[in-house]
């Protein structure tokens, strides 16, 4: 018999149902499972629901790490048995998912530009610890704090002050350019190269990085000079 | 009618979460209103010390939420000020010991009893600090006037508003208008143009809170002191009141500055 092995994408992540079966098989099973969808499911965040099954510390440690060599974080398990509870607890493995998570995403308003090009807008302050990866362009309207991180494949563009890490041309575009209506940042990326930040004297005003001749160079924004 | 339950929390240690609960709790009690204070922070309970009830501990949160007593027997009432209790944490556990539902759970129990619930957070970002969130409705955030201290507050603001608890009041503490007037600490302008949440205190510095907190008598309680009259009126705030924010010394631009954020009501973009 062939245990049966529930996928099912929520806000969390993928909350996985086991059937019927022992432990060994269907752990057996969803292994199998993740390897054949290695592609689809990379880097995804697991909650499994094991029904009333009691499980102990060292399977349940195991089936952690078997998860983690294939590049997933468990982070949740879900039972009815109390043992099963208690040895996730000790784990420190969530045993419920509603909580919301500790670590925000934002869903990503993807737009498709022209010439095919992605862009993702994000309308709020992005605060330290607060991390956005994007293939493509990344527009933020509100300030960017120190401790958080921006990194586009194409170009930044700050509505606000730009205090964070940011790196433009992540895939090596050399093209990419920042731009912010105060561009203080921590650090400053473009296609692999990082700028000196020099201190600012006198007012914030709307400045623009780009690369010239492998340097990364910040100038004031020249209306007149707009491409 | 319900009780609202407030978390005081900081993400970093050492700014005054706890002086800042036991000041509040006992000026709202001052005021009659009916208050109870959990100390969040399991293994490393402080709470007790500051409000001077810690030879009366019997029994702690976690006997609570384990079932070794009911949570009337943990409840210590202050002599002083009949309406205010307090649910110590347990010294010999740590913070596995609870989880977001049992306090979530424990608060919904006390809310139809008493006015506010203010719970003491730990420092950090961890079970700990999930654990006292978890249940709040309002989230008051500690920082002092300094870099270190500021970037926490960014992150701790930044993980209520994940959890949805937000947004967040500010508390700055500790504030010491000479050095801010030379350009030696941030001023509160420099504070709130990182964090960009709702101003409800500025706490200035005050050797009495040190006396205070050693003697076991929250510095409201006396009456005299600056940092006495702030931490009253962040209770005054907290319970609806328009209060005007306290002339701190020699320190008239940023109150200036500072009524003037406040005319533009709150905003500080």
């Amino acid at each position: 018999m062939v245990p049966s092995i529930q996928i099912k994408g929520i806000r969390e992540g993928l909350l996985i149902t086991f059937g019927e079966g022992s432990w060994e098989d269907v752990q057996h099973a969803l292994l199998e499972q993740l390897d054949q969808q290695a592609d689809f499911m990379r880097g995804a965040r697991l909650a499994i629901d094991v029904g009333s099954r009691p499980i102990k510390a060292a399977d349940l440690g195991r089936l952690r790490s078997e998860i983690q060599d294939r590049q997933l974080t468990l982070w949740a398990v879900l039972s009815e048995s109390p043992t099963t509870v208690q040895t996730a607890q000790t784990l420190g493995l969530a045993t419920r998912i509603t909580k919301p998570r500790p670590d925000l995403t934002i869903a990503k308003v993807e737009t498709n530009l022209h010439g095919g090009e992605q862009a993702v807008l994000f309308r709020r302050t992005m605060r330290s610890g607060f991390s956005i990866e994007h293939i493509g362009h990344v527009i933020i309207i509100g300030d960017i704090n120190p401790g958080a991180e921006v990194t586009a494949g194409g170009d930044i563009i700050v509505w606000g002050r730009a205090r964070g890490i940011l790196h433009a041309g992540s895939g090596g575009n050399a093209e990419a350019v920042v731009c912010a209506l105060d561009l203080s940042p921590t650090q400053l990326w473009i296609a692999g190269k990082i700028a000196g930040t020099p201190q600012r004297r006198g007012k914030a005003q709307p400045e623009m990085a780009r690369l010239q001749n492998g340097q990364v160079i910040i100038e004031s924004w020249d209306p007149k000079k707009a491409r | 009618m319900a009780g609202k339950v407030v978390t005081i929390t900081s993400g970093k240690g050492g700014v005054g979460k706890t002086t800042a609960t036991a000041n509040i709790a006992a000026a709202l009690a001052t005021a009659g209103q009916k208050v109870v204070c959990i100390d969040a922070d399991i293994g490393l309970r402080n709470l007790d010390v500051i409000l001077g009830l810690e030879n009366r501990i019997v029994y702690d949160l976690v006997d609570v939420i384990e079932g070794r007593c009911r949570l009337r027997q943990a409840m210590i009432r202050d002599k002083r000020l009949p309406e205010l209790y307090l649910i110590p944490a347990a010294q010999t556990r740590d913070k596995s010991a609870v989880s977001p539902s049992d306090m979530i759970r424990l608060c919904d129990d006390l809310r139809p009893e008493f006015d506010w619930v203010l719970i003491d957070s730990p420092a950090g970002i961890e079970r700990g600090f999930r654990n006292a969130v978890a249940p709040s409705d309002i989230v008051v955030v500690i920082t002092n006037p300094e870099v270190s201290a500021v970037r926490d507050a960014d992150r701790i603001i930044g993980l209520i508003e994940a959890e949805e608890k937000g947004p967040a009041r500010l508390v700055i503490n500790r504030i010491k208008p000479g050095m801010v007037k030379r350009g030696d600490m941030l001023s509160t302008d420099d504070v709130l143009e990182l964090l960009a949440i709702d101003l409800i205190g500025m706490v200035p510095e005050d050797e009495n809170v040190l006396t205070g907190s050693n003697r076991g008598t929250p510095v409201v309680m006396d009456g005299k002191s600056k940092a006495g009259q702030a931490f009253n009126d962040i209770a005054r705030r907290l319970n609806g009141e328009e209060v005007p924010f306290l002339k701190l010394e020699d320190e008239g631009g940023l109150f200036g500055r500072l009524s003037r954020w406040f005319r533009n009501g709150g905003r500080n973009e």
